[in-house]
This record gives C-alpha cells, sequence and structure tokens, in this order.
C-alpha cells in the first residue's frame, strides 16, 4: 500500500493530535510501509474466525454494590493544570 | 555487597537481624550513586523516603512482628508507568508535567504489605511503547554490559536496574515483550504473567487486553517469591481473574523428569543471530539431560503475530491515550477552543513513536477501515491462541530465543520502525494469546560479551510448571551468577 493512500492530516484530527507539516509527511511514509507489511494478513481466510477481544474471556464481574471512600475532590484536583471553585477550569465551550 | 545478594538471601539475614533494612537501601543507593550516571535506569529517586520506609521495616523487626513480609528489606525499583502515592508519574513522557499519583496501584499496596521498599521512577519507552528504551523523553538507558547498547525495552531501565544490582529486583509491564526482551538483552530474569494474574489497577494503560505487570530479579526463585506477592484477584480490575494463587516458589524442585517441552519449528527463522541459536540449543540439550524431553511442535501463524500485534496494540492505545488531553492532569498548550487545546497539547506532549502509534491507531479503527483493519486482526489473534492452546495439548512449556539477537546499538534501528518492531517477534504472540512467559539467562555472545535470553513460555495459569522448568535450567547453570558491574565501574 502507497503512502499517499492515508490521509494523515484527517486522522490526525480524529485523534486530536496537532502535527506539523514535517511531522505530517514523516508518520505517512513510514505508516506506508507498515502498512504494507499489515498487508499480509490477508492471505488467511478468517471467515468462519471468532474474533478474540480478550485472551481471558469472564463473563459479568460483579462486585458488592456498596459505598466505598474515593478519591476527595482536591487530591483528584491537584494535578490539574487550571482549577476553580472545586472543578476543573477549561476554555469557554458555548457563547 | 548488600545490594548484590538475591531477596530470599536477604530477607533471611533481616529476619534473623544480621544485617537493616536501612543497610541494604544505603548499599543500593550507594551503587545508584556510582554507576547510575553511566546507564541512566533511574528518572528520579526519592532517598529520604526510600530509608524512611527501611526504618520503619527496621522498627517491626525489631518489634518481632516481621512474620508474613516474605519480601522483607528488599528495595525493589518501579517502572515510572505504576502509580505509587506522592511519587512522580511520568510514563517517560512530557505530557505528564509534574503529575503526583494520588494513590498506590494494587501492586504497590501488596509489594509494601509484604515487607518491600518501593523506590525509585525507572526508564522506559515513552508510554511503554518502544523495544530499545530510545523513546523515553528523558534520555536513553544504556546497557550496564556494554554503555554503547541499548537495554532493550519497553521496561529498559528495570532491566538495567536489576543487572547493574541497583536496586534487589523491579517491577516492569510487558505488552509485546517489554519484560522478557529487556530481562533477555540486559542478563536477568523476567516474568510476564498470564493475562489476568496480576491486578492492573495503577497501571497507565498501553494496550488494555495485552499489558501485565511481572517482575525482573536477579534469579528464578526471586521472580517467584514476587510473582506470588503480586498475584490475585483485585475487585479494582475486573480483568483479573479469581483464580488461588499456588505457593510458587515451594514448587521449585528442580526436578523436571517426564516434562515435556515443545520447541516451535517456525521460531527457528532467518534473521536469528548464530550465536542465540547455538546458545538455546545448548539449553535445550541441557534441559535434555535434566530428564525432559523435547518434541517439535508447530505454531502456524507466528509469521502474522507482529502484523496482529500492531493492529490490536495500537488501537487499544490510541483509545486509552485520548484521557491526556491537558483537562484534568498534566502540562497543558492552551488553544482559542477545546478542540485546538487537546489538538495542542497532545502535538507539543507526546514524542514521534507515540504519535505515529496513535495514528496508525485511530486508522485501523476509522470509519472504512475497521473490518479490513482492526476485526480482521482480532479473528487471527484467535487463530495465533489456538495454535498455543493446540500446542499445550502435547507438551508442557514452549522453549524459544527470547530475542533473535543480543543488545543492539544506540541509534541503530530507531529511524526504521519497522525494524524495531520485529525485533519483537519471539516475544509477541505470547500476549496475543495470553499466556505466560519467562526469560532467562543462557548464555553470552562472544565478542562484545552480551546476554542471551533463553523464552520459556507456559500454558494460562501454568506458571507452576513454568517457573520449575526455568529453575532447574538456572540451577544447572552459572549463567546468572554473572555479574557487569567490573565493567562499569573499570571506566
Amino acid at each position: 500500500m502507497a503512502a499517499t493512500e492515508i490521509d494523515v492530516k484527517y486522522v490526525a484530527h480524529l485523534a486530536r493530535l496537532t502535527l506539523s507539516p514535517e511531522e505530517e509527511q514523516k508518520i505517512g511514509a513510514q505508516l506506508g510501509n507498515i502498512l504494507g507489511y499489515i498487508e499480509k494478513l490477508r492471505e488467511l481466510d478468517v471467515s468462519e474466525v471468532q474474533p478474540t477481544a480478550h485472551a481471558v474471556p469472564l463473563i459479568n464481574v460483579m462486585r458488592p454494590d456498596e459505598v466505598r471512600p474515593s478519591l476527595p475532590t482536591e487530591e483528584a484536583l491537584r494535578n490539574a493544570p487550571a482549577k476553580a471553585n472545586g472543578l476543573f477550569l477549561v476554555p469557554k465551550i458555548v457563547e | 555487597m548488600l545490594n548484590q545478594l538475591t531477596i530470599s538471601e536477604l530477607t533471611a539475614k533481616v529476619a534473623r537481624k544480621e544485617v537493616s533494612a536501612r543497610e541494604v537501601m544505603q548499599s543500593c543507593l550507594d551503587q545508584i550513586g556510582r554507576i547510575d550516571g553511566q546507564i541512566h535506569a533511574f528518572l528520579s529517586y526519592d532517598a529520604a523516603d526510600a530509608l524512611a520506609q527501611a526504618d520503619a521495616l527496621d522498627k517491626v523487626v525489631a518489634g518481632g512482628a516481621a512474620a508474613n513480609r516474605p519480601l522483607l528489606g528488599a528495595p525493589i525499583g518501579i517502572k515510572d508507568v505504576l502509580a505509587v502515592k506522592g511519587q512522580p508519574l511520568n510514563c517517560a513522557s512530557k505530557i505528564l508535567g509534574k503529575f503526583v499519583s494520588p494513590y498506590d496501584a494494587t501492586v504497590i499496596q501488596r509489594l509494601k504489605a509484604a515487607g518491600a521498599i518501593v523506590f525509585g521512577r525507572l526508564n522506559m519507552d515513552e508510554f511503554a511503547m518502544g523495544s530499545s528504551t530510545e523513546n523515553s523523553a528523558f534520555g536513553v538507558t544504556r546497557n550496564p554490559w556494554d554503555t554503547s547498547r541499548i537495554p532493550g525495552g519497553s521496561s529498559g531501565g528495570s532491566a538495567a536496574a536489576v543487572a547493574a544490582d541497583e536496586c534487589l529486583a523491579a517491577l516492569g509491564t510487558d505488552t509485546g515483550g517489554s519484560i522478557r526482551q529487556p530481562a533477555a538483552l540486559c542478563g536477568c530474569v523476567g516474568l510476564k504473567p498470564t493475562y489476568g494474574r496480576v491486578s492492573r489497577y495503577g497501571l497507565v494503560a498501553f494496550a488494555s487486553s495485552l499489558d501485565q505487570i511481572g517482575p525482573f530479579t536477579k534469579d528464578v526463585r526471586d521472580a517467584a517469591m514476587l510473582l506470588e506477592v503480586l498475584s490475585g484477584v483485585d475487585h479494582a480490575d475486573s480483568t483479573s481473574v479469581p483464580q488461588p494463587v499456588p505457593h510458587y516458589a515451594a514448587g521449585l524442585t528442580g526436578e523436571i523428569k517426564g516434562l515435556k517441552i515443545g520447541l516451535p519449528k517456525e521460531y527457528m527463522v532467518g534473521g536469528l543471530d548464530p550465536e542465540v541459536n547455538q546458545a538455546v540449543q545448548n539449553a535445550v540439550k541441557q534441559l535434555q539431560q535434566l530428564g525432559a524431553e523435547v518434541i517439535e511442535i508447530s505454531l502456524p501463524h507466528t509469521d502474522y503475530a507482529v502484523a496482529t500485534y500492531y493492529i490490536v496494540a495500537t488501537a487499544e492505545a490510541s483509545a486509552n491515550l485520548a484521557r491526556f488531553d491537558g483537562i484534568r492532569y498534566g502540562a497543558r498548550v492552551e488553544g482559542s477552543d477545546p478542540i485546538s487545546l487537546y489538538g495542542n497539547t497532545r502535538g507539543a506532549g507526546f514524542g514521534a513513536e507515540v504519535k505515529r502509534r496513535i495514528i496508525l491507531g485511530t486508522y485501523v479503527l476509522s470509519s472504512g477501515y475497521y473490518d479490513a483493519y482492526y476485526l480482521r486482526a482480532q479473528k487471527v489473534r484467535t487463530l495465533i491462541r489456538q495454535d498455543f492452546l493446540k500446542a499445550f495439548e502435547k507438551v508442557d512449556v514452549i522453549v524459544t530465543p527470547t530475542s533473535p539477537t543480543a543488545a543492539f546499538k544506540i541509534g541503530e534501528k530507531s529511524d526504521d520502525p519497522l525494524q524495531m518492531y520485529l525485533s519483537d517477534i519471539f516475544t509477541i504472540s505470547c500476549n496475543l494469546a495470553g499466556i505466560c512467559g519467562v526469560s532467562l539467562p543462557c548464555g553470552f555472545t562472544a565478542n562484545p560479551k552480551l546476554p542471551i535470553g533463553l523464552q520459556v513460555l507456559g500454558k494460562p495459569f501454568g506458571e507452576e510448571t513454568l517457573l520449575k522448568v526455568a529453575h532447574a535450567y538456572e540451577q544447572s547453570t552459572r549463567w546468572h551468577k554473572e555479574k557487569p558491574i567490573g565493567k562499569l565501574t573499570r571506566r
């Protein structure tokens, strides 16, 4: 698969990742190479195979529905880059 | 020197009050002061906190209450991806800024309860993405056997610190070989437990269906002791499995007569270094002499493992790393609106390999490509897992090289991500299949002298047999007694 087939700018937007034009070009070329290698998976017939999401399937894992102590607000906010009034501070979202 | 002891040697001495926990901790700190400038295994360490933990343990011993603390006084270094309350956590990335963990990971709670001294932040590839520790935002770690070479990765700091006797053991994490490969390249023991054996609570997730925490140690007995402490179900991690935890160290009898050992024919591939191949063949002969039966087996989908892994792992990573957005923690780069704030923060905070994998993972999950890449990879994952389950109907463990080569030079592969990915060829399948594996020393290359690792793979929750085989081999050799230290102090 050729490098040009990946729209790195669009994928970077989906990932909320700002890239420089140089990064876009470099990553595009490298991913073209990697995706070319990954193409080998097409050699296999997987039409009758069930997908594996987890190697050790556990079903309906429950814990007791009990109130337990959790991280105090002050602790949860301690690493925040901006905070006010016990809340995370973010740029304005609505006018 | 006390820092050179194994945990089993040390804890006996501490309990008998022959040495204090403080003396051991100080001995490790002294070693770090002497040599860490040459290898850079530690990103940081809090000496005052470590010594305070040691003093508290010495008080426990003096008070006669040291029972049920199997790791009493053992200084254990921690990979910079696990939360230790009150200590920094950066995942060797700039994006976490001055983050300080507000709680202990479950494995850290368990180590502390077992009497270990938990200290230091060990270097790694950023967010555990890499095989050389060159992707750390804070500088490369160097291999203690040859400081012009990489220590392996992503847990390169953990492997180098244990090999250089800077701590008695260390914790690392293994998503595609990140414990076993650096253990092989630095000449120590590295164990990846079965998926679900050890709680992942407090581990910063890379690929949640593949990640496991495990120990780096100086011998197999210590790995067994640590695994017993780390293992067990945890309500904070719903993927931890409620299987009883055996007394692993008790199973190390040295007796492996009649056990069946599988040799996968697909692992004798081109690119396998002749000296590595010879060391592994010699180890197989040694296992036969110890009474094991060797059987050739086939894992027919081996050739598809690396491609499968780089779809599954990057897809999961692209979702897991969405949380690093500059809102709740870490470094923030402002923007005119939230979307540009996210993009700017992530663009400035993540390194090249992390960006590459986020883009690849986002791409394989994106509309129109999901079935062709992600779903197909999940199906091939089923085939790879079935290969192993079928093989384990015939054999008790599987033996392979851990890495196709010994440690390579710093910079040798850093511009070619695909070549770097292919260096994980022997370790990746284990994570996809969810089984357990260990790497232990099985020889050295001639010139330069570099460690070679033997990988033993076991059935799901088959750590007892895995460790029994590894221990029997180890005790019949001298490889694990060899030290790189002379090389470092002579400089």
